[in-house]
């Protein structure tokens, strides 16, 4: 503790599994969007890892709402949110946007897509999988070219609804801290908007890491084709992240406001290493950097010409560091904006805790909830191309 | 007349004097050039039942004045206020707690409450001279426009039809989001109960007929509570004869706690 904190101040209320909250949003809004922007403007390149997006959308998106449910003082009352919510309250509304997108977005944008594999697997698989397979289908196995055209033509209206529901999906999370004038480091306009695009950045990471990740286990070759297109809109996308964390930042500076004195203290004392060493060098201008360097985004054949394995392997790194990067993006604002004292004369700590409810393992097991949740879902619908099975004549 | 800083009307409804109709109305036309008439047109008959009205009917707001001059920094308000409550011992839960502020003559300001001013406080070593030392109580300021009766997403922190914030600890889910969006550290969370927890103006004192606490055992009489809609009381006579501030005005947050002599340093 350093200055003056109120009392009550001295614990702080949002932990680390509020940082995992809008972390795990992020990545689910993140790789829908990928997915959505590859289908509606039809970019070829990343077409294998569509499908891989969309589960890993879903996986996230399961996991997303438990660290907030354990975090709650009385998670079963928990359902109150949606009986008799307030509807004045940013928060209030989340279940709402939540449920909408998870089962009018995603659940139907994966139906459509799948259900034709559904179909066929349920024809061929044998014992209790055929009838999992057939449940799936939820009993519609017409297969005439007349279906699935429909097929196609439903998924490709549910992407374009999909894609502001998941710039709502996000953007409503940043709202949830923009909206607090309470609190100068998080009350701004443009906090929804900057985490939509730290949500795409990392979105687009994590589809990078699994593809790279899953194809080298699979013993598989990794098109590059596609994870230079990757790697290309990675860049892009931290470039407008990047360039608006910064116009922030220069507006706080050059407002200078009431706060301005105790956020410098806090960004120069407490938050150095999450903030400036972690979130900017190591997580935002290394990767912008070395995939400027070395991705086909500025130039055709990127600046560096890099044989195929090397550039692959600093994707992956660069991928790494991204998701590093957001985390602590997402880890400065939750509990970097309860740090200072809202007296704006002191500044408190945070003692994260290994075991309990809100400690380290806890954490650590909703991160690795969603790989899991991910690797069954793989099993039971295979993304990859060449898991495709062909239509019987017969159909 | 000095009504509360932030310029509400709880008192202007009834000091005005009993006037006639017409010539109220064109008083109000010539006073209001700009103003919709029709805003002058609705208030006729809510100023005329105002005037017929006893004080004992006029509409009941709570609401706390405190007068810095008098405060001594005993703490006694604090702990009575930890025994009435039911509020944990540890020293990082408070419903009311008092903070010293010395202000040196290099404008170094230092500000601390030790154990929210409980045990009293550890004589303070100069350094670099002081220019001026006073004692602030804090508690919720039972705001009219309250962010954290905004924020909450099942509303389990409400405002009465009296004026007061509370928490339904039956309903409350223990979010916390009301305690971040509390701009003056009023809330906190409670250990065994896992619900938020502040400052209820001792609403079961009050059912009573008993003023809260902290009020009762001032010594100095630093803290006075009553009705703010009502004229003839303590406090509607503090709100008349004291240039009164709220904390953080800018926040728009429209504070019932009204302060007497109150620092600009305070925050
Ligand atoms: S002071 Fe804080 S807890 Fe009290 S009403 Fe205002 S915002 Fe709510
Ligand atoms: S902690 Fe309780 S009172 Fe506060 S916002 Fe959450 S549900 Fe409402």
């Amino acid at each position: 503790m350093q200055g003056y904190i109120y009392p009550n101040e001295f614990e702080l209320r949002w932990s680390l599994l509020i940082v995992l909250y809008p972390y795990l949003t992020g990545l689910v809004a993140g790789a829908f969007i990928l997915a959505s922007l590859a289908r509606v403007f039809n970019v070829k390149e990343v077409e294998p890892t569509y499908r891989l997006a969309l589960l890993t959308a879903l996986a996230f998106l399961i996991v997303a709402p438990l660290p907030l449910l354990a975090h709650l003082g009385h998670p079963e009352r928990s359902y109150e949110i949606f009986l008799t919510p307030n509807r004045k309250s940013a928060m209030a509304m989340f279940g709402f946007v939540y449920a909408w997108y998870l089962m009018v977005v995603l659940l139907l944008e994966i139906w459509f897509d799948y259900r034709r594999d559904f179909v066929l697997r349920a024809r061929e698989a044998t014992g209790p999988l055929k009838w999992i397979y057939y449940a799936l289908t939820l009993g519609s196995t017409d297969l005439s070219d007349r279906a699935l055209g429909f097929d196609d033509k439903a998924g490709r209206w549910i992407t374009i609804i999909g894609i502001p529901s998941a710039f709502l999906l996000h953007g409503y999370v940043g709202f949830i801290f923009g909206s607090v004038k309470a609190n100068p480091w998080w009350s701004s306009v443009l906090m929804p908007v900057v985490f939509l695009f730290s949500a795409i950045v990392s979105g687009i990471a994590l589809v990078l890491i699994i593809y790279i990740v899953a194809t080298l286990f699979r013993g598989k070759q990794v098109d590059m084709a596609c994870a230079d297109k990757l790697a290309t809109f990675l860049f892009y996308a931290m470039v407008v992240d990047f360039s608006l964390e910064m116009l922030d930042f220069i507006h706080r500076l050059y407002e200078s406001e009431e706060s301005i004195e105790i956020l410098s203290q806090l960004i120069e004392g407490r938050l150095f290493v999450s903030l400036i060493v972690l979130q900017m060098v190591l997580g935002t201008l290394v990767p912008l950097i070395s995939l400027g360097v070395v991705s086909p985004a500025l130039s055709w054949r990127g600046t560096r010409k890099v044989p195929a394995e090397v550039r692959r392997l600093i994707y992956l790194g660069c991928a790494l560091l991204v998701q590093v990067g957001i985390f602590s993006i997402r880890w400065n604002v939750v509990i970097g904006g309860q740090l200072f004292s809202k007296s704006l004369r002191g500044l408190t700590v945070y003692k994260a805790e290994l075991l309990g409810v809100e400690g380290l393992l806890m954490a650590g097991a909703f991160v690795i909830l969603p790989f899991i949740i991910l690797w069954l879902l793989v099993k039971i619908m295979p993304p990859w191309a060449e898991n495709e099975i062909p239509t019987s004549p017969e159909a | 007349m000095a009504s509360p800083a932030d310029g509400r009307d709880w008192e202007s409804r009834e000091t005005c004097e009993p006037v006639d109709r017409r010539d109220f109305l064109w008083e109000a036309l010539k006073a209001s050039l700009g103003v919709p008439i029709a805003l002058s047109v609705v208030r006729v008959p809510e100023l005329c039942g105002m005037q017929e009205e006893s004080d004992a009917g006029a509409e009941r707001i709570y609401g706390m004045g405190i007068d810095i001059r008098k405060c001594i920094g005993c703490g006694r308000c604090a702990q009575a206020c930890k025994n009435e409550n039911d509020v944990p011992d540890e020293p990082y839960f408070f419903n009311t707690w008092v903070e010293r502020y010395v202000i040196r003559s290099d404008g170094e300001i230092v500000v601390d409450s030790p154990n929210g001013g409980i045990d009293g406080f550890p004589p303070y070593k100069e350094e670099g001279g002081t220019l001026r030392t006073f004692f602030v109580p804090k508690l919720c300021n039972h705001c009219e426009e309250a962010p954290c009766v905004q924020v909450c997403p099942v509303g389990a922190t409400f405002i009465t039809d009296d004026g007061a914030v509370l928490v339904d600890e039956e309903y409350c889910i223990g979010c916390g989001y009301c305690v971040q969006a509390c701009p003056y550290g009023a809330r906190w969370f409670d250990p065994v109960k896992h619900v938020a927890r502040k400052c209820t103006f001792c609403y079961h004192r009050l059912a009573k007929g008993k003023v809260p606490a902290c009020v009762e055992v001032c010594p100095t009489s630093a803290r006075l509570f009553g009705n703010v809609g009502h004229r003839a009381n303590p406090l509607a006579h503090f709100l008349r004869f004291n240039e009164i501030q709220v904390l953080k005005p800018h926040l728009n947050t429209k504070p019932k706690v009204f302060y007497a002599n109150l620092d600009g340093e305070v925050r």
